[in-house]
């Protein structure tokens, strides 16, 4: 029984979070959420230099050729410094489903340049509120050109290029298409988390190609979402674990009746309550880090119980974060809003977890009747 | 990351295995032991004794033991695996999860050589049985305010008091005591711990019935019982650090257990159709609420195999091992409530369920009360500040004390 990372990838783990502990504080992130920066030039300029960017991309297509574990643990420390930058769109969703699905000269065409930074991916699929299922997307793609509109695109307004659903003859699809190129129009949208932006695309006979077979997208999809759950939940689980410290650290530091708040039972209890729920979710997305780097079959479940598990802590971990700092939890000046936004993004924008625990019942009876 | 056996821990793996599968017979696919079961009466005491016996007479009793007492001198990563691979096989109850959980390892870690050669041996072989005397009307969550009294007579001490919730004190020989050799020192350093002969004259078991109907706790009362100097473990005075070891031992055991299949179990039930034809799993509500049962049902299991991973590398889990008793014990009380709603009005005919949840409750009060936990784990884990306290510093006897509960 080894269910835990390698020395390696702590000290991986390590190196990042002393990187980032020096070069991005809280107050990058606050610079990218109260400017219209879109995220940190610096941050990503920097990300890249490290390889973080390329870590699970083969060194055939210029990445470090590490795997998922070393991916995670990255994760899980730009997480902790809620770092402004579009990792999660363009390292666990546009890079993970070129891994999955493109061809020799799509992965020589765009891997190198997402290893490098030079390229931002993202991955479009939903349209409209309310929709989960891939198969219900409505933009179409005929004759390589694509038309439809997607909402909301994380990191869309800069991202270089997309995977975007689409119905072609054969249904739904995964098509891949140039954002910089004719037929595509960008629409920034507020997002409850600025610094981690979002846009609305439309495609008029935009030039696309196809990612995977024609009529695999729905099922593509997927697989893409699953394998960026578990990468987002280190993500989730280091903002999470981050924001614990800080509100443990306040109440231990805060006074009220002559005694620390930390003292007060209730307060002790509910910290107690929410460390365990932040470890059930470490452990949980274990597994699925597990599953993901050893592609089990498990990992269609294990992804489920990565995201709903951590994007339920790190939501409580926010939601508790503000209630105890009191006032000043409700100001913007203090960073409390920074968590308690990016808990809820981190939450919705892989499909939320309601729709996360029908899945799981789903994927739980396909794997009894296997 | 993986959840490989290291080459030493499958041979070890294959032998536990390979004595099992000669001398007791496997469970079928899906079927697990009960982590709930407890021997009801004399006969499930004796096929108790007989398999620990049995065990014993091969080398696989109290695995981690010193060998010169009869145990195996194995790793708690040996114990883990011996304990998965046990649960595989029609076993009797277990009687000895106090004696060996609790009693032993205290008596290992605090006794004299002697008082090791008495009862340790005899522990392995499952030939006697112990119980815990630690609880008492006035004193539960707050076990340093127990009023039992020990005195110094010649080369014995005399105890006087009552006990209570002692499981299995009914077939107990030997039982582990804490008791106050002076009221007037402050509450904690007051306390003196002993072993005590069940057998001995004024010793008087009561039984105490369980909301289930259960017969598995008592009270105990002492009158004058008699307990030799020699059956002190560690100095007068030291008993509450001596009986911290047997409460750490206790929060393992019962942390271990886990494991329960209740989530497999719910799942099935919610698969059956109902007479009108359709399934509880087929509504979105039910989904939504099994959906959240899985996922904390596996983040236990994911969190014991964190805690296997730290035995497989030689460390001891702390207290944070605290978090399985804590979110098992409410959660296995919500998926019986669930499983009881979702049969409608037939819910309230006796089943496995209706047996669940009135067993449960018990888990959420023994070995240290739900919010008992959240306060080690708040002040233990996360370093919080420890509870105000109304007794500190006070001579026991002028501690202001309530009434006592029974
Ligand atoms: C099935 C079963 C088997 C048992 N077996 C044994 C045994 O073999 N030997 C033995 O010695 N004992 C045994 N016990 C006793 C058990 O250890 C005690 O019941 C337990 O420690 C709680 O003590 P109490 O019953 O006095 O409740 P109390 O301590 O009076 O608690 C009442 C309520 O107050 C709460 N409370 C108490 N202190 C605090 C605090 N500081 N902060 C917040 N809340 C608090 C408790 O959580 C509980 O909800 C057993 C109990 C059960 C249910």
């Amino acid at each position: 029984m080894n269910f835990d990372f390698s020395e390696d990838q702590k000290l991986l783990q390590q190196t990042a979070r002393d990187y980032l502990a020096e070069n991005a504080p809280l107050a990058a992130c606050r610079a990218v959420l109260e400017s219209d920066q879109p995220y940190s030039r610096e941050l990503w300029q920097g990300a890249a230099e490290l390889g973080w960017l390329g870590t699970a991309i083969p060194e055939s297509y210029g990445g470090a050729g590490f795997g998922q574990l070393e991916l995670a643990v990255i994760a899980e420390e730009v997480g902790r410094a809620l770092a402004p930058i579009p990792l999660a769109s363009s390292t666990y969703l546009a890079t993970e489903a070129l891994l999955l699905a493109g061809s020799d000269e799509q992965k020589q065409r765009y891997l190198p340049r997402l290893a490098t930074g030079e390229a931002i991916g993202t991955l479009a699929l939903t349209e409209a509120a309310g929709q989960n299922a891939t198969e219900a997307v409505r933009a179409s793609f005929h004759d390589g050109k694509l038309s439809g509109a997607k909402q909301p695109v994380p990191d869309g307004g800069v991202a270089d290029f997309a995977v975007v659903a689409a119905q072609a003859s054969a249904g739904t699809s995964l098509v891949l298409l140039d954002l910089t190129g004719d037929g595509v129009t960008r629409q920034p949208l507020d997002s409850i988390d600025p610094s981690r932006p979002v846009a609305g695309l439309r495609f008029d006979a935009a030039p696309a190609e196809l990612l995977g077979a024609e009529g695999e997208g729905a099922a593509l999809a997927s697989r893409v979402l699953d394998r960026a759950a578990v990468l987002m939940a280190f993500e989730q689980l280091g903002s999470a674990a981050r924001a614990f410290d800080i509100t443990r650290e306040f109440t231990l530091g805060r006074f009220a009746f002559g005694r620390p708040v930390a003292s007060f039972q209730v307060i002790k209890h509910r910290l107690a309550d929410l460390w365990c729920e932040l470890e059930l979710a470490r452990s949980n997305s274990y597994y699925g880090a597990w599953a993901l780097s050893n592609d089990a079959p498990e990992l269609a479940v294990a992804a489920c119980l990565s995201r709903i598990s951590t994007s339920e802590a790190f939501d409580l971990a926010t939601v508790e974060m503000i209630q105890m700092h009191g006032g000043v939890g409700y100001t913007w000046e203090y960073d409390c809003h920074l968590f308690y936004r990016r808990a809820k993004f981190d939450a919705a924008i892989l499909g939320s977890t309601s729709h996360w625990r029908d899945q799981l019942i789903t994927r739980i009876e396909a794997q009894a009747a296997a | 990351m993986d959840f490989n056996d290291t080459p030493d821990e499958a041979t070890f793996r294959a032998q536990a295995r390979s004595w099992l599968e000669t001398n007791a017979k496997p469970l079928g696919d899906g079927e697990r032991r009960g982590a709930l079961a407890e021997p009801e009466d004399r006969e499930a005491v004796d096929r108790s004794q007989a398999w620990q016996k049995q065990k014993a007479d091969a080398g696989w009793a109290c695995i981690t033991w010193p060998k010169e007492y009869g145990g195996r001198g194995a790793t708690p990563m040996q114990a883990a695996i011996w304990a998965q691979e046990e649960q595989c096989f029609e076993v009797p109850p277990n009687i000895f999860s106090i004696g060996i959980g609790m009693a032993g390892p205290t008596i290992l870690a605090h006794g004299t050589d002697e008082q090791k050669e008495k009862w340790i041996p005899k522990l392995i072989t499952g030939e006697e049985i112990w119980c815990q005397l630690f609880s008492e009307p006035a004193a539960g969550s707050d076990l340093a305010g127990l009023r039992t009294t020990a005195v110094r007579d010649g080369e014995d001490w005399l105890i006087n008091g009552q006990k209570i919730w002692t499981s299995g004190a009914h077939w107990s020989d030997w039982g582990v005591i804490v008791a106050r050799h002076d009221p007037s020192a402050v509450k904690h350093a007051g306390l003196t711990y002993f072993v005590v002969d069940m057998h001995a004259p004024g010793v008087e078991v009561r039984p105490i019935t369980t909301i289930n109907g259960g017969r598995i706790f008592n009270e105990v009362f002492f009158s004058d019982v008699r307990i030799p100097d020699a059956y002190r473990l560690d100095a007068v005075g030291n008993g509450w650090r001596v009986a911290i070891t047997t409460l750490m031992n206790e929060r393992a055991s019962i942390g271990a257990a886990g494991g329960d299949a209740m989530i497999d179990e719910l799942l099935a039930l919610a698969s059956e159709p109902q007479p009108d034809g359709s399934r509880p799993l087929d509504n979105a509500a039910v989904r939504q609420k099994l959906a959240d049962f899985y996922v904390r049902s596996k983040g236990i299991e994911n969190a014991g195999k964190r805690i296997l991973t730290t035995l497989s590398k030689g460390g001891l889990p702390g207290p944070e091992a605290s978090l399985a008793k804590l979110v098992a014990g409410s959660l296995m009380q919500e998926l019986a409530d669930y499983a009881i709603g979702l049969q409608g009005q037939a819910g309230v005919i006796q089943s496995s369920w209706t047996d669940r949840y009135l067993s449960i409750p018990g888990i959420r009060i023994a070995g240290g009360t739900d919010e008992v936990l959240r306060n080690i784990i708040s002040e233990r884990v996360l370093g919080l500040p420890p509870e105000a306290r109304a007794d500190k510093g006070l001579p026991f006897k002028d501690i202001p004390s309530g009434p006592p509960n029974a």
